[in-house]
């Protein structure tokens, strides 16, 4: 079964707002039943500071599910609207101290029952533009959808080129087959053929031209943009030494010895080479002591 | 034992302590290669055949070379569809059902991209099969019927010799998924046409990773792993012998209660299942009730979804399954659910209780208590129920944006 974090629980075997707002004077209806996730988020505003005075949710769904929904009321309790038309469905999974990927879209769903109900107050049309696949990439909970528009929209023709463009594929590569029959599936509707010897294709990345102390700099800042990430698993992650391409970190917490560390690493890698805009490899702590007993430079 | 009330038989079964004690010698001073002539090894091998016999004689069997020993009940069904596609390369379609489970259907989407033609049969709302569509269809393409002989979910069962003596008839090789019928159902494979036929060990009593093929002698094959002369050939690779023993005595002993099975354990199952048809409005049992497994009951409850209804049996220590898109990580409901056209409100809240000989009666009243609070906890939360019953009108006064 899926690993719930305490809070997840803590919010399924006692949702906080259950039921349905009496006298609300907004109500965003979301979800699909085919994939068994419906919410009805009601709300009770003051119309003279558009403060949300009450939320109420009735969930058809899983446990992450009325749990999300559960958090959502909790967050967006007396909020102003602009405010809680801020809320992402990352805030929503925070507060529940993470989701499984497989569950993220529970949060999702939240956010939208959210826009859709305050769409409803304003006496808007609150259109959604939502569509969700089978998930593909467990490591990085990318779905069938994104991976076949992302393949469409730029010609992608090798697996790297997903991995570049989406991350799909970039972790465990356990998803590497189900990456192979999209892009033949997606490629075959322009008659060509998916080739597995084809070479991905050239990222154009502008080039760094940072001075040495610069790009020092902006490694040490490009890290500290996603510890968040790591410490909210109880992890992190400590910048040792940079030589030439290689960035030498050191992960600390849960994330020292964690079985997803190769994978977290790949992340930081992906994350660095982004914003430095160019090609780097970040390597853990073990391999910097094995350079330096045996003399390499 | 552990404490908590286990009705989840049908995903896998504890190991009755008495198998366990057969196969402990087996790692430790019982250790040698049962194919070596010196005596650590001959030991064993007399262990393995005894284990042979002893599933000859559950299955029914004519001869106990015709059970071959593998990894897991996947492994037996991919060994047999791969070998008839193999032995007979001229014919490239397989009449499997809608229903079967992962091991074969997933394989059969597979093959499908190698340009194999798979007819899947469906199913009615109860689960059951159009006979005529079935005969229509055999040919002399067919390379293989591959027919589960009970369904995991819902227990029905499908005209398994019946089937059979139509492909025989037909000539084509027939092979059937049994995992979930042996050892619940009486069989007799002499007397029958099945050819092939798939079981695991971890669903009656035995070990995880230990399955058998049985082979009916004469049946043209190929194996799928190749290597030294294990299994006559037809299964390379080491033997598993503590497994194989402990399965040996797993199939002794049910035989041994197989009168139990089709009395005492059916009573538990059909005593849960009135208590809760009783005291739960708005649900109902999916499936065929008057042909199917007597350890399963499945039910799906409307309106609330199956994953919470098990997190909320869970702490009170009661084991289930679901076949709801969420318990699985997959968006749809189970396919079985679907194939029956059970609407996705009432899919998604299945619930599948499946019992063993190792259930008591006393947890079945505990379980009838505890199922009401918690369908009523979770209705009480859905946006399809108003009180005391659902909501009128349900889709219209509910309609999310993108169904």
């Amino acid at each position: 079964m899926w690993d719930y974090s305490e809070t997840v629980q803590e919010h399924f075997f006692n949702p906080r707002n259950a039921g349905a707002v009496e006298n609300a004077n907004a109500t965003g209806d979301v979800g699909s039943l085919s994939c068994g996730d419906a919410l009805r988020l009601t709300l009770k505003i003051d119309k003279k500071n558009e403060v949300i005075i009450r939320a109420g949710f009735q969930t058809f769904g899983c446990g992450s599910a009325i749990a999300s929904s559960s958090a959502l009321t909790e967050i967006i309790k007396g909020m102003t609207i602009d405010n809680a038309l801020k809320v992402s469905n990352q805030d929503i999974a925070d507060y529940l101290d993470g989701l499984p990927p497989e569950k993220m879209h529970c949060s999702v769903m939240g956010r939208e029952a959210l826009h859709a109900a305050i769409a409803n107050y304003r006496g808007e049309v609150w259109q959604d533009d939502h569509e969700e696949g089978a998930l593909v990439c467990k490591c990085f909970a990318i779905d069938e959808v994104l991976i076949e528009e992302t393949i469409r929209e730029n010609a992608l023709k090798t697996v790297e080129d997903v991995s570049n463009f989406t991350k799909a594929g970039g972790g465990c590569s356990s998803c590497h087959e189900g990456i192979e029959n999209i892009l033949a599936r997606v490629m075959a509707e322009n008659g060509e053929k998916f080739d597995p010897n084809a070479v991905a294709g050239e990222i154009v990345k502008p080039t760094s031209g940072l001075t040495n102390i610069q790009r020092m700099k902006r490694i040490d800042a490009l890290i500290d943009e996603i510890r968040p990430n790591l410490q909210r698993d109880h992890g992190d992650v400590e910048l040792l030494e940079v030589d030439g391409k290689n960035i030498y970190v050191k992960m600390t917490g849960a994330c020292s010895g964690c079985h997803m560390a190769t994978t977290t690493l790949g992340g930081i890698q992906q994350h660095l080479a982004e914003g430095l805009g160019e090609f780097i490899q970040v390597l853990p702590a073990e391999a910097l002591v094995q350079r330096t007993s045996s003399g390499a430079q | 034992m552990t404490t908590g009330i286990y009705l989840d038989n049908n995903a896998t079964t504890m190991v009755a302590p008495e198998v366990v004690e057969e196969m402990l010698p087996f790692f430790s001073e019982q250790f040698g290669n049962p194919s070596s002539l010196h005596q650590f090894g001959n030991k064993v091998g007399r262990r393995l055949k005894k284990a042979r016999k002893q599933i000859q004689v559950l299955l029914g069997a004519e001869h106990d070379s015709e059970i071959i020993f593998t990894s897991c009940g996947t492994e037996s069904d991919s060994t047999a569809i791969l070998s008839a596609l193999k032995a007979q390369p001229d014919r490239r379609t397989i009449i499997t059902t809608i229903v079967e489970h992962p091991a074969v259907l997933s394989l059969c989407e597979y093959l499908e991209k190698d340009d194999y033609i798979v007819h899947y049969l469906k199913v009615d709302k109860k689960g059951r099969l159009d006979m005529q569509e079935y005969i229509s269809l055999l040919s002399d393409e067919v390379a293989i019927v591959s027919i589960m002989w009970a369904n995991n979910e819902s227990g029905t069962l499908f005209p398994i010799e019946e089937m059979a003596e139509l492909s025989r008839s037909a000539g084509v090789i027939f092979h059937t998924d049994a995992v979930q019928a042996v050892g619940k159902l009486p069989m007799n494979l002499k007397e029958n046409s099945v050819d092939m036929l798939s079981l695991s060990g971890h669903k009656l009593h035995a070990p995880k990773g230990i399955g058998v093929l049985y082979l009916r002698r004469g049946v043209r094959f190929r194996p799928l792993l190749r290597g030294g002369h294990q299994e006559r050939g037809r299964r390379a690779g080491t033997e598993n012998s503590a497994s194989i023993v402990a399965l040996g005595k797993a199939c002794e002993m049910a035989q041994e209660n197989m009168w139990h099975e089709k009395s005492e354990v059916k009573a538990m199952r059909d005593r849960l299942e009135h208590g809760i048809i009783e005291a739960v409005s708005h649900c109902f049992v999916t499936g065929d009730p008057n042909n199917r497994l007597p350890n399963t009951c499945n039910i799906a409850f409307e309106y609330i979804e199956g994953e919470a209804i098990l997190l909320l049996l869970n702490k009170l220590g009661i084991a289930a399954s679901s076949g709801s898109a969420c318990t699985s990580g997959s968006l749809e409901p189970s396919h079985v659910m679907r194939a029956m056209d059970i609407p996705f409100t009432a899919a998604h809240g299945s619930v599948r209780f499946s019992f063993s000989r190792y259930n008591t009666m006393e947890e079945v009243e505990k379980v009838i208590r505890a199922v009401p609070p918690i369908v009523a906890q979770l209705r009480k939360l859905s946006p399809y129920w108003d009180g005391n019953g659902p909501v009128e009108d349900s889709e219209k006064v509910f309609s999310p944006n993108y169904a």
